[in-house]
């Protein structure tokens, strides 16, 4: 398989295709949408036409997008350090910004599973989206785009377009396609990430032009140049971290930037919560291990710093269980489950083990998996009863068997029951945690037991319990579109609970150099923990072909 | 630095002029013809975009006036101007693709005139194209607006070539005076008649602020061109005399006047809505475009070493600029009233380029006002499309739904909103801008030393996250409200005239392309200003050479 891909180029071809192909998609649509679609506010034919074209384009290119990211996962050499699949051209080069991608573990993983799970959130939104369908579909190939840029950038420019990028078209399905106080909630999703994302902004421009000073020549914003050579002072280094700290807790969301989320996620229509929580919330955690501590490993290793971190991180655990506990609305429990999962994963990064690192590299895909599937879930219900309430509900495994089974197989793996995806992921994090960080640790752990409260207790109240009121006697079960797309979703769920050996070995490396990197920083080795054991070395799966390796020292 | 060498002045003294010295790419100027602009012809020659507008317009005005007014003469006339328009494009890109310079003088013969000149003429003919059809809509059958639009476009191009105090005065009250009148084009519109008097008497008295700082620096310096100021002021030590000072003062407020940078603001909301919509496109980007070339020129030509003392000022106008824009455009609810706002706003982002002190602000002011003169006349663009006889239905609230009777038109204004509001990809070129600006601050200098403006930079973004505010309210209005049943959409459905849908399409069409492909346009503001600073300040040590 390897080698037939690299016979025909795949690793020089696959990311900007993996980037144009949304893009491309979704101008697809709307032209002909555009074409079918009579004169505007009648609905005839025409309208439902482009309404089945815009679904099936869609799906086809998500279809056609995954099969190619899936290469990917064989392609990829898990011994090797650095930039894989690397890809490089000019932009506007007197500013010194490249269109430069590539990948390495941690990418590869969240490359695999915003690919994975937007052909299901297609699958999920197939009858409940009913206006403007086209233009809903064209949103989603459009903040594919922006997602798998955010992922794949090598360069903070190309990050940082790519970063707006996603916002656009979430704040359009929020806004558009959204529950009742929509409006709020995309307009308050905006203006957070917004804020966050600008001073991101300065920080981006100022580290690029500091490396370009320091070499006396133009702006370097390149980001294996910047990793190799940037170097500021610890005044500088706090308020660059403090910058992008803001735009990625805004993103995560950390303890006091949390509260767009639950508004968002309650607002949004099934594909934007699964899409918002699957990926978009990795987003955060994704940009503190690429760029806030490797670029700023001293401000990351200061002691205040990072307790203050460690601190938030272990009130957003608890909040979010706790808060999570007492919502009478299901979406709004599960949104507020995320804030307690990120918090898990900002736990592990910050804890800086190697075990922590990969543990929260594990949940982050953990997490996208079992809470997109609860929001699918969700969807599905939502559209049969049109009510989220979970005292609307009660006793409806008896109508609805099936839906039950699954949501209680989804909600144990987001409990981390031993034996799903959710169980890997948090034992890692609290175990590597445990090492360098033992307090906050003791205090995350309560997490997992206030995670096992609010979901059994609520999953109680929908499906157990008697069924009293009539109306739910009469649901429908699942249909054949539904379990389809929920069953790669249960295969992944039992398959990393199982078996988490391949994900774990790509994303060592990554781990690996994450921990290196922000060690390496100025001397503050009081929490460093005992040197992480050598990493089992694979064979590898073939000789190495060559790669593009960005080599570029300065220009 | 080498390339300094090549000119008669020490190194040194560029560095302390605080200028970076940028050698013109492949030294084109070498071969250059030069003019020599002590000879009258040669005079003549420099101005000749200029003086091709200045007669064809006059050649317009008589055949706008020899026949009877109609809307069809109207158009006629309008058509024609257009054509002049063009043609005046051409000649100012034949003039920069010769790379032409000029002996110190009057005028200036450099890169960043002809980008100016090229901005400007972008926006006459945004304007000019937007008119032809409100005026037949309004039933204005003047053919004379569009002269008078060209006369003014005249005072800017003087502007952004202007090397004298008194060519400055000159070109702002040519571009002036025809926009007193543009604003009270609509003689039946009450409201046009009120921006028009208002506009005359506050424009009257800051011109009169200006002039007065004129004289005071013609006394202080016993000169009225820019590069014999800079000499003197140089030459004399006059950097912080009182005179100079005082005259800077009062040349600051009257620019700040005309840019409507706060606290001198307060007259253009009220202008920017009575005037006829096409006109307020046109003031809010080619008149304010116009004010601040030369703004810039001045400020880098005469005064490199007073502006050390006068940072603060501009940095406090820049800052207080961006809020008062912001935070009042945020309460808005007439649209018109609202772009004034946000553009009064963007006049305090283009500050920032004034502060930084550097030729790479100014190459950031031209790239800015690229993006903004798009954004703007596209945005207006929508509004004149929208709009109904008498322009009844301003308010923000009539957009509401619009996605639903007029997508495309919906898609246009959002992606001017968020060009403006500096937004990637969906803002295209309006992002590339603030990134600009944010650079310029960030590598601002003073007398050669790096003094990065973060705070500025700071500044910058946090205002930009309060206009999304308002900016993003339209969209939201647009997109996410449904249609007031009240309203009626009749006004809606009907279908805007050509060649406001071409000026939306191409507006929209360029910032998305130059967004996605900037590397021309970025390279072409960094080519447009070198020419600026490689100004004869440096002769200065071999005493008055030049001067007979």
């Amino acid at each position: 398989m390897r080698d037939f891909l690299l016979s025909v180029g795949y690793d020089q071809w696959v990311l900007p295709t993996l980037l144009a192909l949304p893009a491309v998609g979704a101008v697809v649509i709307w032209v002909a949408a555009a074409a079918m679609e009579p004169a505007a506010g009648t609905d005839g034919a025409g309208v439902g036409r482009a309404a089945r074209m815009a679904r099936g384009v869609a799906l086809a290119t998500f279809v056609v997008e995954f099969v190619l990211s899936a290469g990917l996962w064989w392609t990829f050499d898990p011994a090797m350090a650095g930039w894989q699949n690397a890809v490089t051209t000019s932009w506007i080069p007197s500013w010194g910004i490249h269109f430069a991608v590539g990948i390495d573990g941690l990418a590869l993983v969240l490359i695999l599973l915003t690919t994975f799970l937007m052909p299901l959130t297609v699958l999920g939104s197939w009858t409940s989206v009913r206006e403007k369908v086209p233009t809903f579909y064209a949103l989603m190939l459009v903040l594919t785009t922006g997602m798998l840029g955010v992922f794949v950038s090598l360069d903070l420019f190309l990050f940082y377009v790519m970063w707006e990028v996603m916002l656009i078209p979430m704040y359009f399905i929020i806004g558009i396609w959204g529950g009742e106080r929509r409006i709020y909630a995309s307009i308050k999703f905006f203006l957070y990430t917004f804020l966050g994302s600008l001073l991101m902004l300065v920080a981006i421009l100022y580290v690029g032009f500091h490396v370009g000073d320091a070499h006396a020549g133009a702006p370097d914003f390149s980001y294996p140049n910047l990793l190799a050579h940037l170097s500021v002072t610890p005044l500088a280094a706090r308020l660059l971290f403090g910058a992008f700290f803001l735009a990625f807790a805004v993103k995560v969301p950390m303890f006091p930037f949390h509260t767009w989320l639950p508004d968002a996620h309650v607002e949004a229509p099934t594909a934007g919560s699964v899409i918002l929580a699957g990926i978009m919330l990795k987003m955060g955690t994704y940009g503190f291990l690429r760029f806030a501590l490797p670029l700023f490993p001293s401000a990351a290793l200061d002691p205040t710093i990072r307790s203050i971190v460690l601190v938030l991180a272990v009130i957003g655990i608890l909040y979010g269980a706790l808060v999570a506990l007492v919502q009478p609305d299901f979406k709004k429990l599960v949104a507020y489950s995320s804030v307690s999962h990120l918090g898990f994963v900002m736990l592990g990064i910050f804890a800086l083990t190697l075990q922590s690192v990969q543990g929260a590299i594990l949940v982050m895909l953990n997490h996208g998996i079992s809470t997109g599937a609860l929001f699918l879930l969700i969807g599905m219900i939502y559209e049969r009863t049109h009510t989220r309430m979970i005292s609307a509900y009660g006793g409806i495994a008896r109508a609805v068997p099936l839906f039950a089974a699954i949501l209680t197989l989804v909600s144990l793996s987001s409990i981390g029951l031993p034996g799903t995806n959710g169980f890997v992921g948090e034992f890692l994090v609290l175990i590597g945690s445990f090492r360098s960080v033992p307090f906050f640790t003791l205090f995350a752990t309560l997490g997992v037991i206030a995670a096992a409260a609010y979901l059994l207790w609520a999953i109680q109240r929908i499906i157990f319990n008697s069924l009293d009121k009539p109306q739910n006697a009469a649901l429908r079960d699942l249909n054949w579109r539904e379990l389809g797309l929920l069953a790669p979703l249960i295969v992944c769920i039992l398959w990393l609970g199982v078996y988490p050996a391949p994900i774990l070995r790509r994303t060592q490396q990554s781990a690996m150099t994450f921990v290196r990197q922000v060690e390496h920083g100025p001397p503050l080795r009081r929490l460093a923990a005992a040197p992480p054991p050598p990493p089992p070395r694979q064979p590898p799966l073939s000789a190495p072909g060559p790669r593009a390796q960005p080599t570029r020292e300065g220009e | 630095m080498l390339a300094l060498t090549r000119g008669i002045m020490p190194t040194g003294l560029a560095a302390l002029a605080g200028l970076q010295a940028v050698p013109l790419p492949g030294s084109p100027a070498a071969a250059a013809p030069t003019f020599d602009l002590h000879l009258p012809w040669q005079l003549l020659g420099a101005l000749g975009p200029d003086l091709l507008l200045v007669v064809g317009a006059i050649g317009l005005m008589v055949w706008a006036a020899w026949r009877p007014e109609s809307a069809g003469h109207q158009r006629r006339v309008g058509e024609l101007s257009l054509w002049l328009v063009v043609a005046t494009a051409a000649a100012v890109l034949a003039y920069a693709a010769r790379h032409l310079t000029a002996e110190p003088g009057v005028i200036a013969v450099d890169a960043f005139r002809w980008a100016a000149d090229l901005i400007f003429l972008v926006a006459t003919f945004a304007t000019i194209a937007l008119s032809m059809d409100y005026n037949a809509r309004e039933g204005i059958t003047s053919g004379e607006s569009h002269v008078l639009v060209l006369f003014a476009t005249s005072g800017m191009m003087l502007l952004a070539a202007a090397r004298d105090l008194m060519l400055v005065f000159l070109g702002i009250e040519l571009m002036s005076i025809a926009v007193y009148v543009l604003a009270g084009l609509n003689r039946r519109s009450a409201r046009s008649a009120e921006a028009a008097l208002k506009y005359f008497l506050l424009g009257a008295f800051s011109t009169g602020f200006l002039l007065y700082g004129i004289a005071l620096l013609y006394g202080a310096t016993g000169s009225t061109t820019l590069t014999e100021i800079g000499d003197r002021i140089h030459q004399y030590g006059l950097g912080a005399a009182p005179l100079i000072t005082v005259g800077l003062a009062l040349l600051l407020v009257g620019f700040a006047f005309k840019v409507a940078a706060a606290p001198f603001h307060m007259w253009a909301p009220d202008v920017y809505e009575g005037a006829p919509t096409p006109i307020t496109g046109y003031m809010a980007a080619a008149v304010k475009a116009a004010a601040f070339a030369a703004f810039i020129r001045i400020w880098v030509e005469a005064f490199p070493e007073v502006v050390y003392h006068w940072h603060n000022a501009i940095w406090f106008l820049a800052v207080l600029t961006m809020f008062v824009g912001n935070i009042v455009a945020l309460v808005q609810r007439n649209i018109k009233r609202l772009l004034a706002y946000s553009s009064i706003a963007q006049a305090g982002y283009v500050l920032v380029a004034v502060v930084s002190g550097t030729t790479l602000g100014a190459s950031a002011f031209l790239f800015y006002l690229a993006a903004y003169t798009l954004a703007t006349m596209g945005a207006f663009a929508v509004v004149v499309a929208l709009g109904d006889r008498g322009e009844t239905n301003l308010d923000i609230d009539e957009y509401a739904g619009l996605w639903t009777t007029q997508p495309w038109l919906a898609l246009a204004m959002s992606v001017c909103m968020l060009a403006l509001l500096g937004f990637p990809v969906f803002g295209g070129l309006g992002f590339l801008a603030k990134w600009y600006m944010i650079q310029a601050a960030l590598q601002a200098q003073y007398l050669g030393q790096p003094t990065p403006q973060v705070m500025l930079a700071v500044m910058i973004v946090l205002t930009s996250v309060i206009s999304a505010g308002y900016y993003l309210r339209l969209v939201t209005i647009m997109f996410m409200r449904p249609r007031h049943p009240d309203r009626t959409t009749a006004a809606l459905a009907v279908r805007p005239g050509a060649l406001t849908e071409s000026v939306v399409v191409v507006s929209v069409v360029l910032l998305l392309a130059l967004g996605l492909v900037p590397a021309y346009l970025v390279n072409w503001s960094a080519r447009s200003v070198p020419a600026i600073t490689q100004r004869p300040v440096y002769v200065l040590p071999s005493a008055g050479s030049g001067t007979p």
